[in-house]
């Protein structure tokens, strides 16, 4: 019989230790399918943060350093400085990149370094049991913002990817989501996307993902699918902040 | 410069040695007084093609650092003392991950922002580990600008044979201080491989990992095991001091760099009164120096030992476990950015001489 799918070789045999109904899976699964179809999974090393994706190095199977807690944009900086010519990208969650790390994430973006940074924002911390982020919603309960998230109390939530488009050194940023096939689809566009822009060498590149946690929103899987299209996009709009004009399949721009 | 003899500040031989020694990755944040290393690499590094970053934090520079260790570089950062405290998160996951890499503390007067004049008060956060969990540094005091050349270089040796880190503890008087320096026209670089580096897999059936993270309390207990297994060696084979005058000696100085230059002065000027002063002077901190401090405690012609620091006392510590009751333990140190006169030590000497046995420790 003749084989029509395999399991991509970007990822390893390991089984995911992620929860039902989380998109790390996802995520993880578009990224490592296009290391395979550009080429660069022998060539590319991850960056693995603190959160629930802290060994997502036992998934990917590039070579991989793990980071201190907000301190991988720093991490990426150190190791592409060395190797010039390969591919280094983190893999975030939003306490990591969005609270402890916005010094790391700001300063690695404008100093324009050819690195991306996968940024998967599910407005709360996943590993360490549901307590506010930066990224979460005003009036979203989490387990440090009991009685919702108070503008007057806790502020206001972060966008990222806004913030980020501001700076020069930051050439590519979008924002994705994977609620359905059309949109992971779109999604693996915007991570080869980034990865061609580190590829051509023009400087810092971004992919945000809205993401659910189902565990820590107290929600079912679907119904988080529902939530995070109700709620979190009209915080969080998808759409590219910055390089929507760079096409590959332009000359100028591929070199 | 090969095989010649220049003028030549201390910082700027710190940056030089580790260039000599392949060096050619350099991340750091600016801070007094050890901006002249910083300086010297902003410069160097871009004409020799390698990397310098200025980082937007001691938290970022350490990080890079790790970075390029992980992905096999042979890298540097410096800075002082309160820098230093914000390397401390970096400096254990360093530890933890096994990379080699080359830490500079060029040492001012704490606590807190305290002032930017010389201390060797950051002797406990050097030698004790300074971050979270069980690990070490490997500690090294050079006491010239000379030796500030020769042991940098031997630093980034050091650090790629043990993975791990290797701080130079200096201070404000050493960075600052310009003494003549002689280069070697080619330096002892060892080079070892590093199958263990995150450089991309290029082919190698498995993908490399350099982690921290031990999830399984029996992997991460083994793993602690394998660390102290590795200090264990380096104390037995890596301890260096310079001892002397121990023979004859009556009283035994302890002291380290920038206070060790002190008290050899007042070791003549204490002769010329007919008192026989000797000196142990520790070259690596971690490992210290116990073996010779015990030996030197056992003989019947010293009667006792004083410990000169530009701190409240810290070393004196280690000096009085290695003496272990057998020979009073004496203390002279100033704080603050302040140096000791070689008066104020010779008085201490002279007190010491006249009654061995009063105004010692506990």
């Amino acid at each position: 019989m003749a084989v029509v799918f395999e399991p991509t070789k970007g990822l390893t045999d390991k089984p995911f230790h992620y929860c039902p109904g989380c998109n790390h899976g996802i995520i993880h699964r578009i990224i490592a399918e296009s290391m395979v179809e550009l080429g660069i999974l022998e060539d590319t090393v991850s960056v693995a943060s603190v959160g629930c994706t802290y060994n997502s190095y036992d998934y990917f199977a590039c070579d991989a350093v793990q980071a201190a807690h907000g301190r991988a944009p720093a991490v990426a900086t150190g190791i592409k400085r060395t190797l010039k010519d390969k591919i280094v990208f983190t893999y975030q969650g939003d306490g990591d990149l969005a609270s402890i790390g916005t010094a790391e994430i700001i300063h690695a973006a404008a100093r324009g370094e050819k690195i991306t940074a996968f940024f998967v924002n599910n407005a709360v911390y996943g590993m360490t049991s549901g307590q506010m982020a930066p990224t979460t919603l005003l009036g979203q309960v989490t387990t440090t913002s009991p009685f919702g998230r108070d503008a007057s109390y806790q502020g206001y939530p972060i966008n990222v990817s806004e913030l980020i488009s501001q700076l020069t050194g930051a050439v590519y940023v979008e924002r994705v989501c994977l609620t359905d096939f059309k949109n992971i689809q779109n999604a693996k566009k915007a991570v080869q996307k980034a990865f061609k822009v580190q590829q051509a060498g023009l400087g810092f590149s971004m992919v945000e993902f809205l993401s659910t946690c189902p565990t820590n929103w107290g929600k079912e899987p679907v119904e988080s699918m529902e939530w995070l299209k109700e709620k979190m996009i009209p915080q969080y709009p998808l759409g590219c902040f910055k390089g929507a004009d760079i096409d590959f399949s332009k000359k100028e721009d591929a070199q | 410069m090969a095989n010649k003899k220049v003028l030549m500040k201390g910082n700027e031989v710190i940056a030089e040695a580790a260039l000599r020694a392949g060096c050619r990755n350099y991340f750091g944040y600016p801070i007094t007084p050890q901006t002249e290393v910083m300086h010297y690499m902003a410069k160097k590094m871009v004409q020799i093609g390698g990397n310098f970053v200025q980082a937007e934090s001691e938290v970022s520079a350490i990080n890079m650092v790790y970075g390029a260790a992980a992905a096999g570089a042979r890298v540097m950062t410096s800075s002082s003392s309160p820098g230093i405290s914000l390397k401390q998160e970096g400096i254990s996951y360093i530890a933890g991950a096994e990379l080699p890499a080359v830490c500079v503390n060029i040492v001012r007067a704490g606590p807190g922002l305290g002032g930017i004049l010389p201390s060797q008060g950051d002797y406990w956060q050097a030698t004790k580990g300074g971050g979270h969990g069980d690990y070490r540094n490997l500690v090294i005091a050079p006491a010239s600008v000379q030796e500030l050349y020769e042991l940098t270089v031997e630093a980034f040796n050091l650090a790629d044979k043990y993975r791990m880190l290797v701080m130079i503890l200096g201070d404000g008087t050493l960075g600052q201080m310009m003494e003549p320096v002689l280069f070697r026209d080619e330096e002892p670089i060892e080079k070892i491989e590093k199958p263990w580096a995150a450089v991309g897999r290029g082919g190698r059936e498995k993908h490399n990992t350099v982690t921290s993270i031990y999830i399984d309390p029996d992997d991460l207990e083994a793993k602690n095991h394998e660390l102290q297994d590795k200090y264990k060696y380096i104390e037995e084979n890596e301890v260096r001091y310079e001892a002397y005058g121990l023979e004859d000696a009556e009283i035994v100085i302890t002291a380290f760099s920038t206070c060790s230059r002190i008290c050899k002065n007042v070791i003549k000027q204490a002769a010329e009164q007919g008192i026989k002063v000797g000196m142990i002077r520790p070259i690596t901190l971690w490992p210290f120096p116990k073996d010779i401090i015990r030996e030197t405690a056992a003989r019947d012609n010293v009667k006792a030992f004083l410990d000169v620091e530009l701190s409240a006392g810290q070393m004196v510590e280690d000096v009085e476990l290695a003496v272990s009751g057998k020979k009073p333990v004496h203390f002279y140190g100033r704080m603050g950015g302040n140096l000791p006169t070689q008066k104020e030590i010779l008085d201490k000497i002279i007190a010491i001489h006249n009654n061995p046995n009063e105004g010692g420790r506990g």
